[in-house]
């Protein structure tokens, strides 16, 4: 079984949901973010969502958009991603790493050498923000021949016909984005959650992860509640941000800060009782 | 091996592929939207009601027809080809956008959407969309660069007086690509209400069909145009290329001609070899960008780099995929005019024509300027003078020295 069916199969035995969580490779810099990366699972994510910074990301607030922006202007590329995520591995092979970002420097650095390149580093899946299904058959073949799970992003404006598509290729888990609109900005309904997981699960046993929108530990907990996986992104690249003084230097404690944030939103969701797991 | 193709014209296909370009690569939650504008927009293709309404305000509102005119003092400066202009620049607003704005507007109000957003980056798509806003009382908000903000200041004060509500984007470069990020953001979170006007043959598709569609009546007046000026078709076709609209219009409905040689003209801002331009036909690659593949200035990770020229309208990393697609085919030839070439082309056109071109069509015209004099008497050369220069004249002079 690949590490995301033993995560999500362990969640499972747990009887709660996980935590996912969010940060941008390379952010604010290689040798940092090599160091959140590391002490992630000790914090108590579930899982990693690694973003591959683009210049362009089209899908994403302001705040992610920025780590983007510090992650290459000190240098990061697709190859020091992926060498983050074999250090990575080097300590810990049990944690799943999702690669999460556009389609162009995939395509730029070759799908098929990507594709390999990715599983040798330990990559477990991938989402690619702008490649619908509709466009997705130039990619598919690449990312099956190399082992790599294809995490679908399903919206709220996708119909249930568009769902049952979307799900079709989908491996690992689906990806529901709670909120019209980009990351970090607004909250979606507890109610809309529901409903919409509940919709996704009339086509799918994949594990489904629910993201955008997730800031605080109480809402991790909630959503944590209702799906198998909470997402936080902004809410973590923000403690960040918020560690780098006026020149964009790093402070004192920048990695303890965001691991604590991440402690804090760990606990919340290991004391929520998962209610959709029977 | 070269493909041979019975028609140009047949693009794109049923997924909104031109040959390997083109597409819709966008997040899921567009996805069902762009069916629906993609939906809406066939269905009001072939509705006599929609293309009557769009034809009579053509005339009515923007003006049309553009004359086609012989330039008959660049014709004898050159001492070779004949040279006509389109004369798109005497539209309504002043250049070729309103053509496409217009067509867009409508398919918004028939698809009972109540708010238009758009990008733009020197702003006369900022202004052509809010015009047709302001003419339909519907609210506009145009998002743009806050560099191109400071740039383009009476462009920004028009839009207001137009009523429209321009919002700066800070993220990125500040300038056109940036701009498209924070519309395509917008439009992700008020897919419900919201219609996206596009303003260049980029984007997702149906935009590049949908925006060449609307542009083709640039070349089909100057079809008929040419022929009652000269009782024949032309020689050569030339227009600058930003992301090609007004290029795209004027080429589309000749491309089956084949004896019509057709050249795109990009801009090279400070030179190719400079690094510092915006031809990505001429510099760039096969990439993906604001829901399409297209040519692109990228860097080899994939990242895409800033474009450069002295003309706003042109100053995008990439290019309409109908054009990357022409390119590849070779049907279309493409080249590139540097900044100084465009300035000259600019200036000699105001003194010899009385004409003052924007600094995009001064592009095209510098071309015309190299290859005119080395053609035959007999050689019909036609030019689209896609916009007039009234927005230019602020950098113009400050390229020039002059203090205002």
């Amino acid at each position: 079984m690949s590490r995301l069916g033993d995560r999500f199969s362990l969640l499972r035995d747990e009887g709660r949901g996980g935590l996912v969580t969010f940060i941008t490779a390379g952010d604010p810099t290689g040798a940092i973010s090599t160091q959140i990366l590391s002490g992630l699972p000790s914090a108590g994510a579930d899982i990693i969502e690694l973003g591959m910074p683009f210049t362009d990301p089209m899908a994403d607030g302001p705040s992610i958009e920025l780590a983007s922006g510090r992650a290459l202007a000190n240098g990061q590329d697709m190859e020091k991603t992926l060498s983050l995520v074999s250090d990575f591995r080097k300590q810990d092979d049990l944690t799943p790493i999702v690669l999460m970002g556009y389609y162009n420097p995939i395509y730029a650095y070759g799908r098929e050498k990507f594709s390999n390149d990715a599983v040798a580093a330990g990559v477990d899946g991938l989402i690619m923000v702008d490649l619908p299904p509709e466009e997705e058959e130039e990619y598919r073949p690449f990312g099956a021949a190399a082992g790599i799970d294809i995490v679908r992003l399903i919206a709220p404006t996708s119909t249930d016909y568009r769902i049952a598509t979307l799900v079709e290729n989908a491996s690992g888990f689906v990806y529901y984005v709670s909120v019209r609109g980009i990351t970090g900005t607004t909250s979606a309904a507890k109610r809309d959650i529901v409903s919409n997981v509940g919709r996704i699960k009339a086509h799918t046993d994949l594990p489904i992860a629910v993201g955008f929108g997730i800031r605080t530990p109480q809402q991790a907990a909630e959503v944590a509640a209702i799906a198998d996986a909470a997402v936080v992104g902004t809410a973590i690249v923000e403690k960040i941000a918020n560690k780098l003084d006026a020149q964009g230097n790093p402070s004192r404690g920048i990695v303890e800060e965001t691991l604590d944030f991440v402690s804090d939103l760990a606990s919340a969701v290991r004391g929520a009782r998962n209610r959709s797991i029977s | 091996m070269t493909e041979t193709l019975n028609t140009f014209r047949a693009g794109p296909d049923e997924d909104g592929h031109f040959g390997i370009f083109g597409g819709r690569y966008v997040a899921e939650t567009l996805m069902p939207l762009l069916l629906d504008v993609e939906k809406a927009y066939e269905e009001a293709k072939v509705d006599p009601a929609f293309q009557k309404e769009f034809s009579n305000l053509l005339e009515h509102y923007v003006g049309r027809p553009s004359p086609l005119y012989f330039a008959s003092r660049i014709t004898e400066k050159c001492g070779g080809a004949r040279v006509y202009f389109k004369r798109d620049e005497l539209n309504h607003t002043g250049a070729h956008k309103i053509n496409n704005t217009l067509g867009q507007v409508l398919l918004a109000r028939r698809m009972g959407k109540t708010r238009v957003i758009a990008e733009t980056g020197a702003g006369q798509h900022g202004v052509a969309t809010a015009t047709v806003c302001a003419l339909f009382g519907i609210p506009c908000v145009v998002y743009m660069g806050a560099r191109d903000i400071e740039r383009q200041a009476p462009n920004v004060f028009r839009m207001k007086l137009l009523g429209a509500e321009v919002v700066p984007v800070e993220t990125g470069s500040s300038t056109l690509k940036d701009a498209m990020n924070g519309a395509l953001r917008d439009w992700v979170a008020n897919v419900d209400d919201t219609f996206y006007v596009i303003g260049t043959v980029a984007g997702p598709h149906p935009y590049p069909a949908m925006v060449r569609d609307f542009q083709s009546v640039i070349g089909n007046e100057t079809r008929n145009q040419v022929v009652t000026a000269e009782g024949r078709l032309p020689d050569t076709l030339v227009a600058c290329i930003g992301g090609g609209s007004n290029a795209m219009g004027l080429f589309h409905p000749f491309l089956d001609d084949d004896n019509i040689e057709i050249v795109g003209v990009e801009a090279a801002g400070e030179g190719i070899e400079t690094g510092r331009h915006a031809a990505s036909l001429a510099a760039g690659k096969p990439g993906i960008l604001h829901g399409n593949r297209t040519y692109l200035l990228q860097d080899n990770d994939g990242q895409i780099i800033e474009a450069h020229s002295i003309s706003a309208g042109l100053d995008y990393p990439g290019i309409g995929p109908e054009h990357a697609w022409l390119n590849d085919t070779g049907r279309v030839h493409y080249v590139s005019v540097t900044d100084a070439e465009a300035l000259e082309a600019f200036q000699l056109c105001s003194e010899l024509e009385g004409i003052i071109p924007a600094l995009e069509p001064a592009h095209a015209l510098a071309y015309v300027l190299k290859v005119a004099p080395n053609l035959t008497s007999d050689h019909l050369l036609v030019m689209n003078m896609c916009g007039r220069g009234d927005k230019d004249v602020f950098s113009v002079a400050e390229a020039l020295g002059v203090n205002l």
